[in-house]
């Protein structure tokens, strides 16, 4: 584990005007994977998009970590649906004579 | 500038307490809000609309000058009069009817205060917005990794495109988003791919699909032919009394398999078998002779 890739949560919390408690809540529903060491609480910095987007939606919505967790659940569905229509998208060219 | 019905855009009506545009604000947030409609411009549209609206309204100061002249704001006269309690100097002497649009629309801009939406906000950093780039591509252009630049919001990028990149699918080029608000980190630019193929080959992943005229000669006694692929012709050799709709598998002769450098899917052919038209009458007569050998 290299340390740089990991940013200090109390720096995140002054950085983005929150709590220190709602990175422990998004912590207990699953949400964020938090790292201590040496008393120290870290999150990873591949995840900071993700967390912005929490704020966001905790912040402009007032969408509790409840409803951000049902919410990324969907979002990832639509992605996957996406994918997956994508996918069929470029099979059923094959059977079409456009060409 | 085009009045803008701010009650309408948020559903309510003029006598909506503080508590019902707040509501009905959050109620369209919620349905609008970027982050759970990505890649939709009209939602994206939409919620810059309502937030406007709220901005104005949830604050009463401006809803009271939003009230007072919002409706009627190309009536001159009213115009005037609120003009002419702002400034008192009367330097700039016009009769009613004698304002712009631009007039009115500096007028509303004065009374809100000029500023931004945004700058009215906490001062929190965020990262800049990820941009949302489609590159239209032909199916020839992503058999071979090649360099593209594009310009994206004014900039240049010069960006490698991977061979065997497949329609539909995002790449993320990290930092090349929009501006951090409050000096956050840049946003990341998401370009998708949208490949159209006026090739004679059908792609599913990584494999081809082609199918090729075979006269009935090749056939019945075997011979040779000749395909051109994305990688150059290819020479095939055709056995003797080959069926019709007979499917040959070119092992390799594919697309190029994603970010795999040499690994590539495979051909299919597919014969299909052209019966010759117009025959001569000794072209009959030979086939007459060859019926009677049947």
């Amino acid at each position: 584990m290299e340390l740089k890739d990991f940013i200090p949560i109390v720096q995140l919390c002054e950085h983005y005007s929150v709590e220190i408690s709602f990175f422990d809540e998004l912590h207990e529903e699953g949400l964020i994977s938090i790292t201590t060491l040496e008393q120290t609480s870290y999150l990873h910095q591949d995840k900071i998009s993700d967390v912005e987007k929490m704020i966001r939606i905790h912040q402009e919505l007032n969408i509790n970590t409840e409803g951000i967790d049902a919410v990324f659940n969907l979002l990832q569905k639509i992605d996957s649906l996406q994918n997956e229509l994508n996918k069929l998208h470029n099979r059923l060219s094959l059977y079409e004579n456009d060409y | 500038m085009t009045y803008i019905d701010y009650y309408k855009i948020l559903g309510i009506n003029k006598k909506a307490t503080e508590n019902d545009i707040k509501k009905a604000y959050r109620k369209m947030a919620r349905k609008y809000h970027p982050d759970l409609n990505p890649d939709d411009k009209e939602a994206e549209r939409k919620f810059k609309e309502i937030n406007e609206a709220n901005e104005v309204l949830s604050n009463p100061e401006n809803r009271k000058k939003y009230d007072k002249y919002g409706k009627d704001w190309k009536h001159a006269e009213e115009f005037e009069k609120a003009q002419q309690q702002q400034h008192h100097r009367g330097r700039r002497q016009r009769g009613p009817g004698q304002y712009s649009e631009e007039d009115f629309s500096d007028f509303f801009s004065s009374m809100f205060g000029g500023g931004s939406a945004r700058s009215q906000r906490r001062n929190v950093q965020f990262r800049g917005q990820d941009y949302n780039a489609e590159l239209q591509l032909e199916l020839e252009d992503v058999y071979r990794t090649h360099k593209r630049t594009l310009t994206v919001n004014g900039k240049n990028i010069r960006l490698t495109i991977p061979a065997g990149v497949k329609n539909g699918q995002v790449i993320k080029i990290k930092g090349h988003g929009g501006e951090g608000i409050n000096d956050g980190p840049r946003g990341d630019l998401n370009i998708k791919f949208s490949i159209s193929n006026h090739s004679k080959f059908k792609r599913d992943k990584d494999n081809l699909y082609t199918t090729i005229d075979l006269d009935l000669y090749k056939a019945l006694l075997g011979g040779e032919v000749v395909i051109d692929t994305f990688d150059g012709k290819v020479k095939l050799k055709v056995k003797p009394e080959t069926k019709n709709l007979t499917k040959v598998k070119l092992k390799g002769k594919g697309f190029p398999v994603y970010k795999k450098e040499g690994q590539f899917g495979d051909l299919y052919i597919t014969y299909q078998i052209k019966t010759p038209t117009n025959l001569s009458d000794k072209e009959k007569e030979l086939i007459k002779e060859l019926a009677k050998l049947r």
